[in-house]
């Protein structure tokens, strides 16, 4: 069974009827259960447990110390090539936006590495939009490479890709995958992706459970929050992390919770998720899933970033870029406006001062 | 006489093992050793970085402790073995830590894989140390593949749960010619002193020393703790009756 036929299941789910019969009462003994089911977690997803969420955090951050110490692994993205020939009305790199586009070449990639490594950090997170023919699996997998001269993890945030595709990538030197659906509701995914290869909703969905069978290390689901009604969306995300973590054992698997930012193209988020609501989301996920990661960007704000450190992120971009070839100077615009503009090594004092440790390295190549 | 662990060719006198992963400054290590007299830490060899000597966690590892790399992140022997042998490669010396892994929501280890990578590293040299589900026939059969000792958990890795798994680490206490190290779970000195009492050889202690509010002084308590249990053991401990008893109900009529 794959994800798509459990999400199928909520199909004619009444989630507002749902959160209206929620109790209070009910939320305190989830709150202390040993484990909690899929409606547990939707439950701590509802707007009653707001009135909750101090002792939701009490116990997510103990959870958190608990199950990964008093440390958060680094990482930075390197945005490899904004070639789309996708639609997302949302998206800075969108087709119909009349940009210049880019790609590095090979000695690019190494420029822009060497500039990373200098900062120590370990692990990178590739990206592409999606354009076969400008940033095909082979392109991918010549920049694997090089990169991994410089960097002892790789994963990838493309467009998805075949099981074979991800196997041979995986024998290149990748271990980590990250793929946002974007959207889990999919009247709403349709409208959002009206052309391009992303329209193929399922194809996305059932993306992470190809790589798992390829054999990926880790793998890092999530839903674009600001698209859609945010609950539903978490409780989906909660569920597809869930899944991959039941059917792969073996797999790490994270969820990132990334809020819209400004992008070229002007979109506005149709739906508001306040700092509460993405805390709230926090707890409730690592209440549900304890040992699952949870990645923050510099999306996110300094400020917010150095109080989630105690809420339950296991992992912190850092010194983030989001336009291709930004490191080594000759810039061009971002996917989308960064938030947290901190260095690596100025996150790496601020996560100290914060009694925790910032880890550079939490893989290598074996 | 002293009480001498054995393990490896190293001669120890301490008895407790020191885990890493989870301190929120690598600068604790030293001193955490010092305060708990740890003289093994392991060390996951993922985390280990030499080009990067700031935040390298061996370079933390005081000179005179072994050094005990981990497989953390192997998800079966293949990998587990790689993993081992790039970590002598790197310098790490030739312990190491056996951690077969195909759990992520509990971080059980399994344990038929765990024998083969011992089989195969013990015929390379390494002294290993498997850390294994508590089962008497794994047990032995790490024992004949050659294994330094065996590693039992008390409870999953950082559950602090304590000795959930008291009555079959018990079973190879008594049953396993080699060192049985309690691993995982151990969440407070009481429960470090009650697994020395039982006659484990040693404990190894990560999330209850690294996660205590003050890691330092919670690592001189399970050094304290582990030396009371392994006394009280030596001193051979009373066993507890299970009900008062006033008289000989059953024998007092024998007279001659």
């Amino acid at each position: 069974m794959s994800f798509y036929d459990l999400l199928r299941k909520y199909g004619d789910f009444d989630f507002e009827d749902f959160f209206r019969r929620v109790a209070e009462d009910q939320i305190k003994r989830i709150i202390s259960k040993h484990r909690l089911g899929a409606l547990d977690y939707l439950a701590l997803l509802s707007p009653r447990a707001e009135g909750q969420i101090e002792e939701m955090a009490l116990r997510a951050h103990r959870l958190t110390v608990q199950h990964f110490g008093r440390v958060i692994l680094l990482y930075t993205p390197l945005y490899l090539s904004d070639h789309c020939v996708n639609h997302c009305l949302y998206c800075g790199f969108r087709a119909q936006n009349k940009v210049e586009r880019k790609k590095l070449t090979p000695a690019r990639v190494e420029e822009e590495a060497r500039i990373i490594a200098a900062t120590g950090l370990k692990h990178i997170l590739v990206l592409t939009g999606e354009s076969r023919k400008e940033s095909p699996v082979s392109y991918i997998r010549e920049c694997v490479e090089i990169l991994k001269k410089y960097f002892t993890s790789i994963s990838i945030e493309v467009y998805p890709l075949e099981e074979d595709e991800y196997r041979e990538l995986i024998s290149a030197g990748v271990d980590g995958l990250t793929i946002y659906q974007e959207v889990y509701d999919e009247a709403v995914y349709a409208e959002l992706h009206p052309a391009g290869p992303k329209r193929n909703y399922r194809f996305r969905l059932e993306a992470p459970e190809r790589a798992c069978r390829a054999g990926i290390r880790t793998v890092n689901v999530g839903a674009l929050l600001g698209l859609h009604d945010w609950r539903t969306e978490a409780f989906f995300t909660g569920l597809h992390a869930e899944y991959l973590q039941d059917t792969f054992p073996e797999v790490e698997v994270s969820i990132s919770p990334p809020r819209m930012r400004p992008q070229l193209g002007g979109f506005q988020p149709r739906v508001r998720v306040s700092d509460r609501n993405l805390v709230q989301y926090m707890l409730a996920f690592r209440l549900f899933m304890p040992r699952a990661g949870i990645t923050i960007s510099t999306r996110e704000s300094a400020e917010m970033r150095d109080h989630l450190v105690k809420l339950g992120a296991t992992r912190m971009s850092a010194g983030s870029c989001t336009s291709v070839g930004g490191r080594t100077g000759r810039d061009s615009s971002g996917q989308f406006e960064i938030s947290d503009e901190r260095s690596v090594a100025e996150m790496a004092r601020v996560i100290y001062s914060q009694g925790y440790q910032p880890v550079f390295k939490d893989w290598q190549y074996i | 006489m002293a009480d001498i662990l054995k393990i490896g060719g190293r001669d120890l006198t301490s008895r407790l093992f020191l885990g890493t992963g989870k301190f929120s400054s690598n600068r604790l290590i030293p001193e955490v050793v010092k305060a708990s007299g740890a003289q093994v830490v392991t060390v996951a060899l993922r985390r280990v970085d030499m080009d990067f000597q700031e935040e390298n966690i061996a370079a933390y590892v005081p000179g005179e402790c072994v050094l005990m790399p981990n497989t953390s992140g192997a998800r079966n022997a293949e990998e587990a073995v790689r993993i081992a042998r790039l970590a002598r490669a790197a310098g790490c010396g030739n312990w190491v830590k056996i951690e077969v892994i195909k759990d992520n929501r509990y971080l059980l280890p399994d344990n038929q894989e765990t024998v083969r990578a011992t089989e195969i590293l013990a015929a390379e040299g390494f002294v290993v140390l498997p850390y294994m589900s508590p089962d008497l026939i794994t047990a032995k059969k790490l024992a004949e593949a050659g294994a330094a000792a065996v590693m039992p958990l008390g409870s999953p890795i950082g559950s602090n749960r304590g000795l959930k798994t008291k009555e079959l680490i018990r079973i190879l206490i008594d049953e396993i010619p080699l060192p049985i190290i309690v691993d995982a779970g151990i969440g407070r000195p009481s429960e470090a002193a009650e697994a020395m009492e039982m006659g484990a050889a040693a404990v190894l202690v990560n999330t209850a020393i690294a996660t205590a509010e003050d890691p330092v002084a919670m690592g001189r308590a399970f050094g304290l703790a582990v030396e009371a249990g392994r006394a009280a053991y030596l001193a051979g401990m009373p066993e507890a009756a299970e009900y008062a008893r006033a008289s000989s109900p059953l024998t007092g009529f024998l007279r001659d």
